[in-house]
């Protein structure tokens, strides 16, 4: 029996793939979805249709993936303009936001 | 709070003045029986009833003079308010502006009309005697800012998608000229800092490119465009000196300013202001400071230094720094009061809820406000006594006075952001 409950552990977990960060609780995926409106959207556009950056929506998005649109939101773009948001957003949070611009949700 | 009227307000008047024309005639008809009375008052029968249905036609428009007025953008509604600064209130909400997540105005010169500039390509022509969408057109993907001719006759905007700019009548918005922004290899380029200057010219700058070009549209149907290429690294914004002479673009990608001499673009562009973050690590900039007008005391010049919490002084006699000003935050816009005796600050994320007030004398910030979360932008009336200042996430315009710093009114509005006033209207580069 034991042997059966490791053999489940271990393929359970191997199986699972790149842990799903927790998600925020309702009141601060309101803060920051109104974030990502007003304060991305000064230059990806309020409509994510881009600005002096570029469009957010998930058709500009396809070709990146979702570790690197991550990475992009925490430590910025170097040579661009856009700013690393670690400090301001946890990983979870970052994990979050990409997911809404990936499904294009809260449009 | 306002009186204020929304787009189809005021039916209960628009009633009587249609059935005015028609009862007060037919009353008037039955008296008298001479047929030389009975023309005469026929007569003014017909005169009344043209009067009434002329009073009829403007009957929602005021009659009154503009140059007390402005509008607010409500950035999030896509509308705008028709405001007063007399009266410290609201006069017509317009609607159906379209994306005004980065909007901006210009205003025709006898200051009734407004043209706002919408994100998503949108040009709108608005009455503000009238409080009506004139007329809006769609004449790009992406835009961000636009500037009427020295002559009133033309309005430009300038695009990032597909970039360049693109010129259309003040009076009907129909095309004019086509200024495409195209660079190496047949790219092309978002447009930032599109200005007028004297000569019936725009000016603009190349943000992909980091080119500045000068279009002279004394013949708009052959526009004569100037290139000047390699002024610096991803130029963010620009601004023109009020007399029009020089246009200074700001640089992201490096420090300091492009300068063109419109007096003698043969000279080139100048480089100035190169050394301010030298050294120094730039902080990460949550919002692009506006180049907007020129914020100027004597011969010092106020401006936003990138990435930095500081304000940069400019000796525009020498070109040279006279100095930089420790502030509360990484400033948005810096502005001068109309008479230069302060300048006002608003900041970036995370610091957006206060604004800093500098003495020009001095150079020290005498007074620190904090209006509310989302401060976005401030406008002076035309002579400086008040300003006002859009609240974001307050759904706010506050009013300060300029001298003993009180508020001293508010207004509602939606998500406001861009504040402009009509005196605008008579000032280059704006």
């Amino acid at each position: 029996m034991k042997t059966v409950t490791a053999i489940l552990i271990v393929l359970v977990l191997a199986s699972s793939p790149v842990p799903v960060p927790a998600a925020p609780d309702s009141v601060r995926q309101a803060e920051l979805l109104y974030l990502l409106k007003h304060d991305c959207g000064s230059c990806h556009g309020m409509t994510r249709k881009g600005g002096l950056g570029p469009a957010l929506l998930p058709e500009n998005l396809q070709e990146r993936t979702r570790d690197l649109l991550v990475i992009t939101v925490l430590d910025g773009r170097p040579g661009t303009p856009m700013p690393p948001w670690r400090g301001q957003l946890s990983e979870e949070e970052a994990y979050w936001l990409v997911d809404v611009l990936l499904r294009g949700e809260a449009l | 709070m306002n009186w204020l009227i929304t787009g189809s307000g005021g039916k209960g008047v628009r009633a009587l003045f249609l059935l005015f024309p028609v009862i007060f005639p037919l009353r008037f008809l039955k008296k008298g029986s001479d047929p030389f009375s009975h023309i005469l008052r026929l007569l003014t029968v017909v005169v009344l009833l043209l009067a009434g249905l002329a009073c009829n036609a403007f009957a929602e428009c005021l009659t009154r003079g503009t140059g007390d007025l402005g509008i607010v953008i409500e950035r999030a509604a896509g509308s705008v308010l028709v405001v007063d600064t007399t009266t410290r209130s609201g006069l017509f909400r317009v609607a159906g502006l379209g994306d005004l997540s980065h909007a901006s105005a210009v205003f025709s010169r006898d200051e009734r009309y407004a043209y706002v500039f919408g994100r998503d390509g949108g040009l709108s022509k608005v009455d503000l005697l009238c409080g009506k969408l004139e007329k809006r057109i769609v004449q790009a993907g992406n835009s961000i800012g636009g500037a009427i001719s020295q002559d009133g006759k033309l309005v430009a905007v300038s695009n990032y998608q597909p970039g360049g700019v693109r010129v259309f009548n003040a009076d009907s918005l129909e095309p004019v000229a086509d200024l495409p922004a195209v660079f190496a290899d047949g790219k092309s380029s978002k447009v930032v800092g599109l200005v007028d200057a004297p000569g019936q010219r725009f000016v603009y700058t190349l943000y992909d490119a980091g080119q500045i070009r000068i279009a002279n549209l004394s013949d708009p149907t052959a526009p004569q465009v100037r290139v000047f290429p390699g002024i610096g690294l991803q130029p963010y914004d620009a601004l023109v000196t009020p007399d029009g002479r020089y246009y200074l673009a700001g640089l992201f990608g490096e420090d300091g300013l492009a300068r063109l001499d419109l007096w003698h673009p043969e000279n080139g562009v100048v480089r100035i202001l190169d050394h301010y973050g030298r050294g120094r690590e730039k902080l990460p900039v949550y919002k692009m400071p506006h180049l907007e007008g020129w914020a100027m005391a004597g011969r010092d010049a106020f401006l936003p230094a990138v990435g930095q919490h500081e304000v940069l002084v400019l000796d525009t006699a020498t070109w040279k720094e006279a100095g930089r000003i420790a502030v509360h935050g990484q400033p948005v816009f810096v502005e001068a009061r109309p008479d230069g005796r302060q300048v006002w600050v608003n900041f970036a994320h995370p610091d957006n809820d206060t604004v800093q007030v500098i003495d020009t004398e001095t150079l020290e910030v005498i007074h620190t406000l904090k209006p509310g979360k989302g401060v976005l932008h401030m406008e002076f009336t035309p002579r400086g006594e008040a300003v006002w200042i859009s609240v974001r996430d307050a759904d706010q315009v506050q009013v300060y006075d300029t001298t003993s710093f009180e508020r001293v009114a508010h207004l509602s509005a939606d998500k406001p952001s861009g504040i402009f006033f009509t005196a605008r209207a008579h000032r280059t580069g704006l």
